[in-house]
């Protein structure tokens, strides 16, 4: 297949004409060598350049404002995350004012050693606490205007690690939820 | 020490039939390959551990990002014949002419971000031009003069006119050091207009993240 065919092809005039006796292989190692590494640079290039995509739901804005039946949930379900400067996080368990056991309002920060020590254990105890399974873990995130978007995408991901039954961003600051926010933002000044 | 004899093998293996099969599947690849379209607004995604791909068709990008130190969104669209419409009907919103050429053109451009009466120029503009940093000062989407949202308004509606089954899907991409205020004015955007539902483009991350 690879062989070449070298010399002879002319028929010469009188006489016998000797093909010449050459080494009739190219070497195709380098030529190999080339086509590899070529593969491997499509390979690795085609399969990452396709973008990821997180999928949002956000409810539904009540622009008519309708009266709408409140449901109160159990603070013993809720834990309140807020986003701050500097990829730091607040975090308590229950209602600001009178916090679950071992939920008084922490700094902590994002990933496995921060953050989700704190959701995990949550996530397997609350339906425990509540005796429903389908009362879980409810986790309410809250944005300052300082964080970005990489911290919102990061606790996102977050509830998609841990399983998170339920998670609402909330927009709105209770005063004393703003003092702890602003108080987040200047430490990491 | 006792010499020993090496056996005299052929040294060179023949390397035909793998040079053949690493051939065919570079070609494949080549083939396969999309090639990566250059971006007007450089946007660097964080990362997530969610799976999930971008759809292929009827989508709506929203590029968030900074440059030169100016806070600017871009606008993409997936489909070239939702891309012309949408263009016919803003053109028609806004009272802006465009030749056929013009929108032939616009059809082939990927994402752009100018005020709609500046897209006369960009469309004449080199492909290489047009994507230069600083080239486009983003759309417009203050309280006055909210083209943006009328961007978003006439692709869904120039997507329900084409008659496509899939209602459009959104998909915000920021940039990862973009502060909140800005991506929530872009969702707020997309609420009022009831999208409740949208994408958040991401890049890949380990699973033992």
């Amino acid at each position: 297949m690879a062989e070449l065919n070298t010399g002879d092809g002319g028929g010469g005039k009188g006489g016998k004409v000797r093909s010449k006796k050459q080494n009739s292989k190219v070497d195709l190692t380098a030529m190999v060598d080339l086509a590899f590494l070529l593969i491997t640079f499509f390979m690795l290039t085609t399969s990452l350049s396709k973008p990821q995509s997180m999928d949002l739901g956000l409810p539904d804005k009540n622009i008519d404002d309708e009266p709408e039946d409140i449901v109160k949930t159990d603070q013993r379900r809720t834990v309140t995350v807020i986003l701050g400067d500097n990829d730091q996080i607040k975090w308590f368990h229950g209602l600001l004012e009178a916090p679950e056991a071992n939920g008084k309002p922490q700094n902590i920060s994002y990933g496995k050693e921060g953050i989700r020590k704190v959701l995990l254990p949550r996530v397997k105890s609350i339906p425990e606490v509540t005796g429903n399974k389908d009362k879980g873990m409810i986790v309410i995130i809250k944005p300052t205007k300082k964080s970005t978007y990489k911290n919102l995408v990061d606790i996102l991901d977050e509830m998609a690690i841990c399983k998170v039954p339920t998670y609402a961003i909330v927009n709105d600051f209770s005063p004393e939820e703003n003092k702890l926010a602003e108080e987040l933002n200047k430490k990491a000044e | 020490m006792a010499k020993i004899k090496m056996s005299k093998k052929a040294a060179s293996i023949d390397m035909t039939a793998m040079c053949d099969v690493a051939f065919l599947l570079l070609t494949f690849f080549i083939l396969t390959a999309t090639a990566k379209q250059p971006e007007p607004l450089p946007v660097e995604t964080p990362a997530s551990t969610v799976k999930a791909k971008l759809p292929e068709t009827g989508l709506v990008t929203l590029t968030v990002g900074k440059s030169e130190g100016k806070e600017k969104v871009f606008f993409g669209m997936k489909d070239r014949d939702v891309r012309e419409k949408t263009l016919e009907l803003m053109a028609a919103k806004y009272n802006v002419k465009f030749t056929p050429e013009e929108s032939a053109q616009f059809a082939l451009i990927e994402e752009f971000g100018v005020p709609i009466e500046a897209l006369n120029q960009v469309i004449k503009m080199k492909n290489a031009d047009r994507n230069k940093a600083g080239v486009q000062p983003g759309i417009p989407m203050d309280s006055l003069n909210n083209q943006l949202k009328d961007w978003i308004y006439t692709a869904r509606q120039a997507n329900i006119e084409l008659g496509k089954e899939k209602d459009l899907d959104f998909a915000i991409k920021g940039d990862a050091k973009q502060e909140y205020p800005q991506i929530k004015k872009i969702m707020d955007m997309l609420q009022d207009q009831k999208i409740n539902s949208f994408n958040l483009v991401t890049g890949a991350r380990g699973s033992n993240y």
